[in-house]
């Protein structure tokens, strides 16, 4: 099946960026299904996961309206799902890393959903009525997704010895996809100007000082910054985001059109 | 008439009161049309329709979501649609809104005595919990009362349930688990 070439304007890609994280960190989380420590927490991660899946529906969904409104073909969320190409996924790379440990696993999860929670806010005064509407909904789940992995990050960091060195091993692993969120480019500018949403690089204050503020009873503080920036928001991916796709993307491909 | 989700019959739907108008007519199925997952609350009871109104010759029932991936939606939508065709009063369309988002504190009294006679221990005032500051240590959860020996000796197992709407929870004093119906 053929790809689907997307709108570059500023708006869809921003609304993209937002759309591909909730849905690729969703496709992590759901690799959990059947995997997690305890019966308890498969059920937490797919529970979040499809909370994410939900969220992520809704911004595609919206992102492919927009293409319409601005002049080019439209496209519904299944199509921009399924039928773009790595290269056309605006993900931060954080998110499509594989799935590590449950250190890693929920590091990444307060990591993001500490920062959906501070974008969702402010995406709830959006002048994209519906960007608005989603937002309003997404926040209370990020708020929920944010609490969970901030129990368990401070659980891990201060429970056994190994759990320690996990989470530990986990931070210095993930924390140098963590600047990329918050790179600022012409992107987010544009976005800011036309009130659609906020600056990405906005947030990163008050993003630190609560994930230090998680840290800080887990028996860790932020490493230093590092030079490295990953990509994956302008479309330049690791080496993993086509192998998730590969299996998120194989029936559509395989079978276009194809219906439960 | 077939449950969308189960394809079990479902009760005939009421009748026509005399004098009544189309919506309220609606109004009365509506409150007949459960939810997929707590089979004992109509999605009138949970909040879930915001709204019903004629366009043309359609009735219009609005709807909101209640957890952006809750897979019961497209499910309740059917629902809905079936249980007006059978009372005779569609063509019905489905209009999603979903601002102002869904809160659990739209659930009725009624809906939530149902709840609770059900097993499900019905969700506090999101006020309460809305706010709360960012906590760093593990939390202690205000302790439920157990719907089935109302001892208030229960704790949460987990946050997350068999729904994408409720928690886990145990009773230290009868050792039963039971389900929370979460503040959101």
């Amino acid at each position: 099946m053929q790809s689907i070439t997307v709108s570059s304007h500023p708006s869809v890609q921003y609304l993209l960026r937002i759309g591909d994280t909730c849905l690729i960190l969703a496709q992590r989380l759901a690799e959990w299904c059947g995997h997690a420590p305890i019966v308890e927490e498969d059920i937490a991660l797919t529970n979040m996961a499809l909370d994410l899946v939900g969220q992520a529906r809704a911004v595609l969904t919206r992102a492919g309206q927009l293409e319409g409104e601005l002049g080019g073909a439209p496209h519904d969320e299944d199509q921009l799902a399924f039928l773009r190409d790595e290269r056309d996924f605006r993900n931060c790379t954080l998110v499509e890393l594989p799935r590590g440990d449950f250190a890693v696993t929920m590091l990444r999860n307060l990591a993001v959903a500490i920062f959906l929670e501070l974008l969702w806010q402010r995406l709830e005064g959006s002048s994209d009525g519906e960007l608005a509407a989603i937002a309003g909904k997404a926040v209370k789940e990020a708020r929920y997704h944010r609490e969970h992995a901030a129990d368990w990050v401070v659980r891990l960091g201060d429970g056994t010895e190994e759990s320690a060195a996990r989470l530990k091993a986990a931070l210095e692993l993930l924390w140098p996809y963590f600047a990329e969120i918050f790179e600022a480019d012409a992107v987010d500018a544009e976005a800011d100007a036309s009130r659609l949403g906020p600056r990405w690089a906005d947030l990163h204050d008050d993003w630190r000082a609560r994930l230090t503020a998680v840290l800080a009873p887990a028996g860790l503080s932020l490493p230093a910054e590092r030079a490295f920036r990953s990509t994956g928001k302008s479309g330049r991916h690791s080496e993993h985001l086509g192998y998730v796709l590969a299996e998120m993307q194989h029936l559509q491909r395989s079978f276009p059109g194809g219906v439960w | 008439m077939i449950d969308a989700a189960f394809g079990t019959p479902l009760p005939a739907p009421p009748l026509r009161v005399a004098g009544s108008s189309r919506i309220e007519h609606a109004r009365a199925v509506l409150a007949t049309v459960l939810d997929p997952e707590v089979p004992v609350v109509s999605v009138v009871d949970l909040g879930i329709v915001r709204d019903v109104g004629e366009d043309g010759d359609s009735l219009v029932v609005v709807v909101t979501p209640t957890y952006s991936g809750c897979p019961a939606t497209e499910v309740i939508e059917a629902s809905i649609v079936a249980a007006l065709d059978e009372a005779g009063l569609g063509p019905t369309r489905i209009r999603m809104q979903r601002a102002p988002a869904w809160t659990s504190d739209w659930i009725s009294d009624a809906g939530r005595a149902k709840l609770r006679d059900y097993g499900i221990v019905p969700p506090a005032a999101v006020d309460a919990v809305k706010e709360a500051p960012l906590r760093f240590v593990p939390r202690a959860v205000a302790p439920l009362v157990c719907p089935r020996c109302a001892s208030t000796d229960t704790e949460r197992l987990a946050a997350f349930g068999a729904t994408a709407c409720k928690a886990l929870w145990r009773c230290r004093s009868c050792g039963e688990p039971f389900e929370h119906f979460k503040s959101i």
